[in-house]
């Protein structure tokens, strides 16, 4: 987005914070396709990225580079808009809940989310009946969101009081949607069959090795949600005001909130249909960029966006390496980093006494 | 060109918080709201801001039902103060000020924006704050803050010429919070907007020697009823206060002129 001359925040210096961690993101981005199983020189990964760009006139070994396009590439790209879809749902939840600790994992959308992809597939067949084939693969990505609709809904309904929205209240409305949420995934998931429905483990703590044919639209869909997202960072800054201020500020008050939640929640759904739940990227990458940027959201969400995707790269290159032969479920990594960040900032909140 | 609310009722939970009032405010003058806690002062702004709808009556600005403009439309002819905001991001006070020109940024220059920016920093006394946290800041500073945005807001795309349409600038309860030359000094800002740059200023006071000293007219609301309304000198007199707030007030003379209005303090 272009950047409206109103504001005080030099843009010369925000922009190049964003140019920074774009750079920051392509250096994560050819490391993490260097580490794994079968350890590829960095410079043959770029090698392997100049040749397909056609720059180059021969290739790598076809072994690395077969690696590198099949396994390693599609996995790193789901790793790249889930993680720009996470950051940006959490900075966009943090401005409408006005409030810095809301996170889609903490209050329980991605539990909700996964609550309704694995209800979906489980049990789908029995409600839709002879339309099931008909939905396909949209079906889960679509049950997601409705969960993550559902979730978010009854957040904001419950946990406002007198037009603001509680800290404290929304947390432990949270801990009881995720119990919930939680509750089903297990209930479904033991009740479903090895065909229909992967590991507890998948939906619990993610994994990014792809989903089958629904991934396609899924990660089309965060993408478009995301572009969309991002174009809200002024009306988002108003907001921070407060609702009475952004409307008398000329925002239309209701109908940003309602399409900045719903967009919200189809981000997080679909990012929960392809990957399962990974905790703590929506709210660590938008602190991490307001410590550079500040708080204006112009600035924030984009950058919330790039940052984690950085981050949720570089989680997985981690996962992918540390316990090998195996794979560390990914959202073990980001809650191994996220649970300790999430306390530090509690009791930064709670010296400020903002809870 | 006005701000009016015609025969307006307003209702939460059953209960009427406003009935059957109509009030006026015209391009260029200061209109003091007044009335004991709980009669309806805040409420009635924020119907006249659009904000709540009413069960009965319509509210227009410039001539144009609220209920059914775009609340962009609202913004650019209408600034609010509000009572007290809570924001816990932390945003610089410059930066708090700048907000107020979001209405205009499709129209606006950043050269304009800045200079009407820094304009209001220094007319609402704030200069040695403007690079600080809004956060940090004590009540009384964050209502100069959120006066200063008001003004940037009010000021519109014409700055100090008159402007083509009426615009409207709401206090709620404006001097609370601030010590009494800031309270005196924000009183000042607001009547000379309404004397050189024709702003209808809407202002709910509780200092009766305030509401004598700074406005125009004065409107009194009792339990959500309006009990009088008209010029300051024909409304602001000791009998009727006294019924109001139900509490003695008396007229003392001032050795400068005109009369001063004290409250008795509560006797045993």
């Amino acid at each position: 987005m272009v950047a409206s001359p109103w504001m005080h925040i030099p843009i010369n210096r925000s922009v190049m914070v964003l140019m920074f961690l774009a750079l920051g993101l392509l250096v994560v981005t050819v490391i993490s396709l260097g580490t794994g199983g079968a350890p590829i020189d960095l410079g043959d990964v770029i090698h392997h990225i100049l040749h397909r760009m056609g720059l180059m006139g021969t290739g790598i070994e076809e072994f690395d580079a077969r690696v590198l396009d099949h396994l390693r590439l599609p996995r790193i790209l789901r790793a790249i808009v889930i993680g720009a879809g996470l950051g940006l749902a959490g900075a966009v939840m943090q401005s409408l809940f006005r409030n810095p600790i809301a996170d889609p994992g903490i209050i329980g959308v991605s539990a909700s989310a996964a609550f309704g992809a694995v209800a979906m597939i489980v049990a789908g067949h029995i409600v839709l009946g002879s339309y099931y084939p008909v939905v396909g693969p949209y079906g889960v990505p679509v049950a997601a969101f409705a969960g993550a609709v559902l979730a978010t809904g009854v957040i904001r309904v419950l946990s406002r009081q007198d037009g603001h929205t509680d800290a404290a209240i929304m947390l432990l409305i949270g801990v009881a949607i995720n119990a919930i949420a939680f509750a089903g995934v297990g209930v479904f998931t033991y009740m479903a069959d090895d065909a229909q429905l992967r590991s507890l483990t998948f939906w619990q703590m993610g994994a990014l090795s792809g989903n089958g044919p629904a991934d396609g639209p899924a990660l089309l869909i965060i993408a478009l949600g995301a572009g969309y997202l991002v174009s809200l960072g002024t009306s988002l800054n108003l907001f921070l005001l407060g609702e009475a201020e952004a409307r008398h500020l000329g925002i239309e008050v209701e109908r940003l909130k309602r399409r900045a939640t719903v967009v919200t929640a189809l981000v997080v759904g679909a990012a929960v249909a392809v990957s399962g739940i990974i905790g703590f990227v929506g709210l660590v990458a938008p602190h991490l960029v307001r410590l550079v940027t500040g708080p204006d959201n112009r600035y924030v969400l984009p950058a919330s966006a790039i940052c984690g995707a950085a981050i949720l790269t570089g989680a997985d290159a981690v996962a992918r390496i540390i316990v090998l032969p195996a794979e560390l479920p990914i959202g073990l990594v980001t809650g191994i980093v996220g649970g300790p960040f999430f306390l530090g900032l509690l009791m930064r909140e709670k010296k400020r006494r903002r809870i | 060109m006005t701000l009016t609310a015609h025969n307006i009722s307003f209702l939460a939970r059953g209960r009427y918080l406003l009935r059957d009032i109509s009030v006026s405010l015209a391009a260029g003058e200061v209109l003091a709201v007044l009335g004991p806690n709980g009669a309806g002062k805040s409420t009635l702004l924020k119907v006249l801001a659009g904000e709540h709808g009413v069960a009965d009556g319509t509210v227009t600005q410039n001539g144009h039902d609220v209920s059914k403009l775009p609340a962009l439309t609202l913004a650019q002819e209408r600034a609010v103060m509000p009572q007290a905001t809570s924001m816990t991001f932390p945003f610089a006070v410059r930066d708090v000020v700048a907000l107020g020109r979001s209405p205009f940024r499709k129209i606006s220059t950043r050269m304009h924006d800045q200079t009407l920016v820094e304009r209001a920093i220094a007319l609402a006394d704030i200069g040695h704050l403007a690079d600080r946290a809004y956060p940090a800041l004590s009540g009384g500073e964050k209502q100069r803050v959120h006066l200063a945005r008001a003004l940037v807001q009010v000021w519109g795309m014409d700055g100090d010429h008159a402007p083509v349409r009426a615009r409207f600038l709401l206090l709620d309860e404006p001097t609370s919070g601030l010590d009494v030359a800031h309270q005196h000094a924000l009183l000042s800002v607001a009547r000379r907007e309404a004397r050189q740059n024709g702003v209808g200023v809407l202002m709910i006071l509780h200092d009766f020697n305030q509401v004598t000293a700074y406005a125009d007219r004065v409107a009194v609301l009792q339990a959500g009823e309006m009990v009088a309304q008209g010029a300051v000198q024909d409304v602001m007199t000791p009998d009727l206060l006294s019924t109001v707030f139900k509490s003695p007030i008396r007229a003392i003379p001032d050795p400068d002129g005109g009369a001063v209005l004290v409250s008795q303090a509560a006797s045993g």
